[in-house]
């Protein structure tokens, strides 16, 4: 895995300061996404998933703020730039798709109109001619049925399928060399995402881009990932490549999620559970994030967070448990 | 816990010929539900399973006397319960008890966990004082697994998980013979939707529960049901129990969704799959003849023209499909 690394992100901080107290929604994240690559990022709402991309794409408001850490692109470091600054380095290299369709698009404008923008502000296009002829271009790649005649529609016309397509194209039209796809298939139904999968794959191979893609499904991972990361209570607890994760799984929390699936083909009685629930990260202490709720907890795990260790080649896992094996 | 000496297996709830459009405001009809015919029989677990707009709650709706009907009938055992007044339903009602979608929006958020839990025995004057109902919410609320001591708390201070739980609660209070369950673990996250799906596995044997399960998600549906219904588009192309709906699923959209479900194992992502293309069409302009038609790849002309019937496969395996050689 000599690739470059197209996202490179050490020791990211964010935090959020409210009334009740600090909430460290990222806390001290390292992950890559090389070029020509898909990575996922799993974890369970509030795991501080969105807030990990969010922090690459400068969306983080007050009272949240990137405290400290590294975000680089392509070698540039993005940490510490202002808006303005933001937008030239990664403007046109880095696009976000979102998981409400409904709420990312422009009620009041029509579809074809929002795309043709894109290539506008980013001088992508030169005449709006120009831009038309990309964007049904684009429509037509993407799987919208009559894209030229979509281009007038307005979003509530649409179904969510040929919006979430719309979104992608958006995304997409500037030819960015990093997509962030933030859920972008769990508002759909399965044939629908299943086409929404395959096109991401598809466009990742002919452009060569680097994805990452954050869910909580493990089984849109497994369809799609090269390289995954999962995430709990604002740290990554696994890391290794999408095979050696599955088949090889090291930490107790991504074994719990594994089993927790109900899968076709098993007929268990009962599902194997995760007893408790997340962490409320206002008030985490210095054990381990998961002790609470780990089978194999000790009181060196309720006292000490362990490091990830090395397991394997490109796989980590931060866990006593893999401790002796990582030495 | 039954009442009335139903017995396993029996049809406890029928649906026939249902069907239910909705006026919209440009005067058009929106067919949720087109000429169903389905049953419930006691203690099974049936799942309704289809895209969003399918119109699964819609008929999930109807058959509990939450919608009426636009025409077709419902029993409930032998009686009809389709032309019912409100009045009459009531004693029928309590028997049947709905569990919903989302956990943040069906918990009035003003009402403390006491209050919610209580209401339909309130409701119901099951209990003549209050200790007794306090006591009845205390045994509920250790039944579904939320501590006793969270009764005076309001729902904002609990996660989804545990509101999921306290919505079962309320539904079970009133011992129901017919649970609905609309979608319950769709908005909860993996790690939670097993504890949920296990306590309602627990909770339909204990209390011999006839439920029914509506869902789009196929492998929660192959845990917790024993027969599938498929809809698609307001009608049901094929009912059959899991075992054989999963590994001999005879209409073209049932093997097509259970094709699309990403499988949770990497090594099966490069076997080749069917993709099924286009669409869901509206409801307010269902395709003639077969509603599938327009997405199925082995449509032919008879199927643009007849709505294919329900026939037997055998062993209670219903589909609807011209093209199927059996």
């Amino acid at each position: 895995m000599a690739k470059e690394n197209l996202l490179e992100i050490r020791d990211l901080h964010t935090s959020f300061f409210t009334d009740h107290g600090v909430v460290r929604a990222v806390n001290g994240v390292d992950l890559d996404v090389p070029e020509g690559r898909i990575v996922g990022l799993v974890g369970e709402s509030g795991c501080g998933k969105s807030m990990t991309a969010r922090s690459v794409m400068g969306l983080i408001k007050s009272p949240g703020r990137i405290e400290s850490g590294s975000i680089k692109l392509d070698g540039r470091e993005l940490v510490g730039l202002s808006d303005r600054e933001l937008r030239s380095v990664c403007g046109d290299d880095v696009s976000m798709i979102f998981q409400e369709p409904m709420t990312s698009l422009n009620p009041v404008l029509k579809v074809g109109r929002q795309v043709e923008e894109v290539l506008l502000v980013h001088h992508k296009a030169s005449t709006k001619e120009e831009a038309k002829r990309l964007t049904v271009d684009m429509f037509e790649r993407v799987g919208i049925p009559e894209a030229e005649k979509r281009m007038s529609a307005y979003p509530h016309e649409l179904s969510g399928g040929l919006r979430q397509r719309v979104m992608i194209a958006m995304a997409m039209v500037c030819k960015p060399r990093l997509l962030i796809a933030d859920e972008p298939t769990t508002a759909l139904d399965v044939t629908i995402e299943a086409q929404i999968l395959r096109l991401m794959k598809q466009l990742c191979k002919e452009h060569h881009m680097g994805i990452l893609i954050i869910t909580h499904n493990l089984g849109v991972v497994a369809e799609i990932c090269d390289d995954v990361y999962v995430m709990y209570a604002g740290r990554i607890v696994e890391n290794a490549p999408v095979f050696e994760l599955f088949d090889h799984k090291r930490h107790p929390y991504t074994e719990g999620l594994m089993n927790a699936i109900p899968k076709i083909g098993g007929n268990p009685e009962f599902l194997s559970t995760i007893p408790g629930v997340v962490p409320n990260l206002l008030h985490v202490g210095d054990g381990c994030t998961f002790a609470g709720r780990c089978a194999h907890a000790s009181d060196r795990c309720r006292a000490e967070m362990p490091a990830l260790y090395e397991v394997a080649e490109h796989h980590t896992c931060r866990c006593f448990l893999a401790e002796r094996e990582g030495q | 816990m039954t009442s009335n000496g139903t017995e396993r297996g029996q049809v406890i709830l029928r649906a026939e010929k249902v069907t239910k459009e909705f006026k919209t405001r440009k005067k058009q009809f929106v067919h949720a539900v087109s000429d169903v015919d389905l049953s419930l029989h006691h203690g099974e677990t049936l799942a309704l399973v289809g895209e969003s707009g399918c119109g699964k709650s819609t008929l999930a709706r109807t058959l509990i006397h939450l919608l009426p009907v636009t025409s077709g009938k419902v029993f409930y055992k032998d009686q009809e319960i389709t032309k019912m007044s409100d009045r009459d339903f009531r004693l029928i009602g309590q028997k049947m008890q709905m569990v919903f979608q989302d956990p943040y929006a069906s918990l009035n958020p003003r009402m403390t966990v006491r209050d919610i839990i209580a209401e339909p025995l309130v409701t119901h004057k099951v209990f003549r004082t209050k200790q007794e109902t306090t006591d009845r919410v205390l045994e509920l609320m250790e039944k579904v697994g939320v501590p006793g001591d969270f009764l005076d708390r309001y729902p904002h201070q609990f996660s989804g998980g545990q509101r999921q739980r306290i919505g079962i609660a309320r539904a079970i209070a009133l011992e129901p013979e017919i649970l609905v369950c609309d979608e319950p673990v769709s908005a909860l996250d993996v790690s939670v939707q097993s504890q949920v799906l296990n306590l309602i596995k627990h909770l339909k044997q204990d209390m011999e529960l006839s439920t029914l399960f509506i869902g789009h998600d196929l492998s929660v549906i192959n845990f917790i049901a024993d027969r599938v219904a498929v809809m698609f588009l307001g009608r049901i192309c094929e009912v059959a129990t899991k075992d054989e709906l999963y590994s001999r699923p005879l209409h073209p959209y049932t093997s097509f969704l259970l094709d699309a479900i990403p499988k949770p194992d990497p090594h099966l992502r490069d076997h080749p799959r069917r993709y099924l293309s286009g669409e869901i069409p509206s409801p307010v302009h269902p395709p003639e003849g077969c509603h599938f038609h327009t997405r199925c790849p082995y449509a032919t002309e008879q199927c643009k023209r007849e709505v294919p019937e329900m026939k037997d496969y055998g062993g209670g395996h219903l589909a609807a499909c011209h093209c199927i050689r059996a």
